[in-house]
């Protein structure tokens, strides 16, 4: 009884501690740091405090870095999802060998480093790469296609590396959904469309939050997918908050901008909680 | 196609599931207007016979008319009948208006209308107060009441229902049985349902077709199954039942002498048995009476018996008895009345059994 009580509170200590000390320690560092003032790089003392770096994220270059970001992860998560959602529900539907066999598939790829899958794109969509090879043998194209090195490059790599966390929540909501109510649907004399959009929509809404704001929020800061795929063109928020840190040497504007993301996602869920209702919630958790 | 009242046709009907055959030459015929109940067992094949109706199921052999026009290979969104599943199948997302108007808004009737009749149908109901309400919030008699005005607001011609009351505990099934009666007289929509309560079917249908292991036993009323059973297997599904095993030793006319414990019974012969045939004889609990030894004078066609339990039950007094010859367990009813007020029986005491002749039932012997 004794020990079981002993080792219940160690448990529950070491996840506090886990969290403390890499979640919100260095998200307090990152708050600190954003209030400081160019150039410090250590918290030796005396610190200069300042909100010159709230400041100056209100340039117009960095706002249209933002909505520049937030669109292409909201491409992407769309993407994710029209390309997520139709294979959610066919393994839903799927019987249970099939599902763990596919579930495998899905997982396989994450063994290997992001990086090195990220590297591998480079080598199917290069101008004499895999995919070009193919399209013009079979006649597709006649020409290969400039895909490295542009927007559709880096969409390509967003959408392959964040498909898994659209899939997983979907499926999850999917996984539940009572096929009885498609039978009472089809019964009341619903079509195929009106059984998708009136019935099976509506109730995996959960998972299609979910899964948005699972791909929402690392799209916009993935920073190598943009920095090899779409070479020096593409700045992404991610690629801003590396470069500030590693090139710039402004650790406080990184720290700002990492901040000011981190809130505006609180936002989204926040309002996300409070026009969902009590199911729903427990569904997005 | 010659016209006639019934709704439902069903002829030569065979289904299989992968080799498996749930249903054997099945033919039936469902009237207008009626309540029609599909008694049996679970296994029997009664719900696959329901889902066949409705279009969910296809049929292996044989045909189904509607309304005179053949369904086989028609959808179930394309036939004229809709279906009450077993645990409602309400949508969750949507309130007891919105589910009840779901039918038509597919079939893109005009608002105004939808609003007419999903009002008239809440009314029918009584839910008008709780249009708004999610089905989350609704008590399970009052989810039962909203599927039944999802599918009846479409107007089918017929109503079918998977177990509607299976899930509702035993006073509440009681009062939906009622509820469920008056509301199929004032829709007079033709009623389908199955169930395997036989006090369900008795008390709500106007026929009750007993069904076992994939084929219909008997098709009656209530009344004609439960007194006049067909076979043992209805007998004995449809109520309780004593039953004696006997011989018979001779016919003259309409009657035949058989040796029940040991004793000369005449019972009726309406079936042409002959001599040395072996029978059955059902007698219902209720139309065993028993009497004391102070009771009786003349104890001819009466058969010894022992108490061996008393159950009060109110209005009545359960007996378990064994017969002295034997040692055969039977069970009568005893009700309170004029004649015989006096039910005070007690463990181990002696009494004479009998019942009224003619009430009991002769069956082909069944091992």
């Amino acid at each position: 009884m004794k020990n079981n009580y002993l080792f219940k509170r160690f448990s529950i200590s070491m996840i506090v501690f886990w969290l403390i000390a890499f979640s919100l320690l260095p998200f307090l560092f990152t708050f600190l740091f954003s209030f400081l003032s160019e150039g410090t790089h250590d918290l030796s003392w005396p610190l200069h405090f300042t909100t010159h770096s709230y400041v100056q994220i209100f340039n117009p270059i960095y706002f249209r870095i933002f909505v520049r970001s937030f669109e292409l992860a909201f491409v992407a998560s769309i993407i994710c999802l029209v390309l997520g959602y139709p294979f959610s529900y066919i393994l839903a539907k799927m019987s249970e060998r099939m599902r763990t066999a596919l579930m495998f598939f899905l997982i396989i790829p994450f063994w290997t480093s992001s990086l090195i899958r990220i590297y591998a794109i480079i080598i199917i969509i290069r101008a004499k790469g895999l995919l070009n090879h193919l399209l013009l043998w079979l006649g597709i194209i006649h020409h290969p296609l400039q895909l490295l090195y542009t927007n559709t490059a880096v969409m390509i790599g967003l959408v392959y590396s964040l498909l898994p966390f659209m899939i997983l929540p979907l499926y999850a909501n999917l996984e539940k959904f009572d096929w009885r109510l498609l039978d009472a649907a089809r019964d009341l004399g619903a079509t195929g469309w009106q059984k998708l959009v009136k019935v099976v929509i509506p109730l995996t809404v959960p998972g299609i939050v979910a899964g948005m704001l699972l791909v929402l929020l690392p799209a916009m800061t993935m920073f190598y997918i943009p920095d090899i795929l779409g070479g020096s063109r593409s700045i992404l928020l991610g690629n801003l908050i590396k470069d500030q840190f590693v090139t710039a040497n402004n650790w406080p504007l990184g720290s700002t901008i990492s901040v000011v993301l981190t809130l505006l996602m609180g936002i989204l869920l926040i309002i996300y909680w409070k026009v969902s209702q009590g199911s729903d919630r427990r569904e997005l958790l | 196609m010659a016209i006639n009242d019934n709704v439902v046709e069903i002829r030569n009907l065979y289904k299989s599931f992968q080799d498996e055959e749930v249903l054997t030459n099945i033919n039936l015929d469902i009237k207008q207007g009626e309540f029609l109940t599909l008694l049996g067992p679970s296994g029997c094949g009664k719900t696959t016979l329901l889902r066949l109706i409705s279009g969910f199921e296809t049929l292996s052999r044989g045909s189904i008319t509607i309304n005179g026009r053949s369904v086989v290979g028609v959808a179930p969104e394309h036939r004229h009948v809709n279906m009450v599943f077993q645990n409602y199948a309400l949508f969750p997302h949507m309130t007891v208006f919105e589910n009840i108007a779901f039918g038509l808004k597919c079939k893109k009737v005009a608002t105004a209308e939808i609003e007419d009749r999903v009002a008239e149908i809440l009314r029918t109901v009584k839910l008008e107060k709780l249009k708004n309400r999610k089905p989350h919030q609704l008590s399970g008699g009052q989810q039962q009441r909203v599927a039944i005005a999802r599918a009846v607001v479409n107007r089918p011609l017929v109503l079918l229902l998977d177990e509607p009351l299976s899930a509702l505990d035993y006073r509440l099934r009681q009062n939906m049985q009622i509820e469920l009666k008056a509301l199929q007289r004032t829709l007079g929509i033709t009623f389908v349902l199955v169930t395997h309560d036989q006090e369900e079917a008795l008390s709500m249908s106007d026929r009750v077709v007993v069904m076992n292991d994939g084929c219909i036993d008997q098709v009656g009323t209530p009344r004609n199954v439960y007194e006049k059973p067909s076979s043992l297997y209805v007998a004995k599904f449809v109520g309780e039942t004593n039953i004696f095993t006997a011989e018979i030793l001779a016919v003259n006319n309409k009657k035949m002498q058989v040796e029940i414990e040991g004793l000369p019974f005449t019972v009726n012969n309406d079936k042409d048995y002959q001599v040395g045939q072996k029978i059955c004889i059902v007698v219902r609990p209720e139309d065993l009476r028993s009497w004391d030894n102070t009771e009786v004078d003349d104890t001819a066609g009466m058969i010894p018996a022992t108490v061996e339990q008393v159950i009060y039950k109110g209005s009545t007094v359960d007996l378990i008895l064994r017969t002295q010859k034997t040692g055969k367990r039977l069970s009568a009813t005893e009700f309170f009345n004029e004649d015989d007020e006096n039910l005070d029986f007690k463990l181990g005491e002696s009494v004479w059994v009998e019942w009224m002749a003619g009430w009991e039932v002769v069956l082909p012997y069944e091992e």
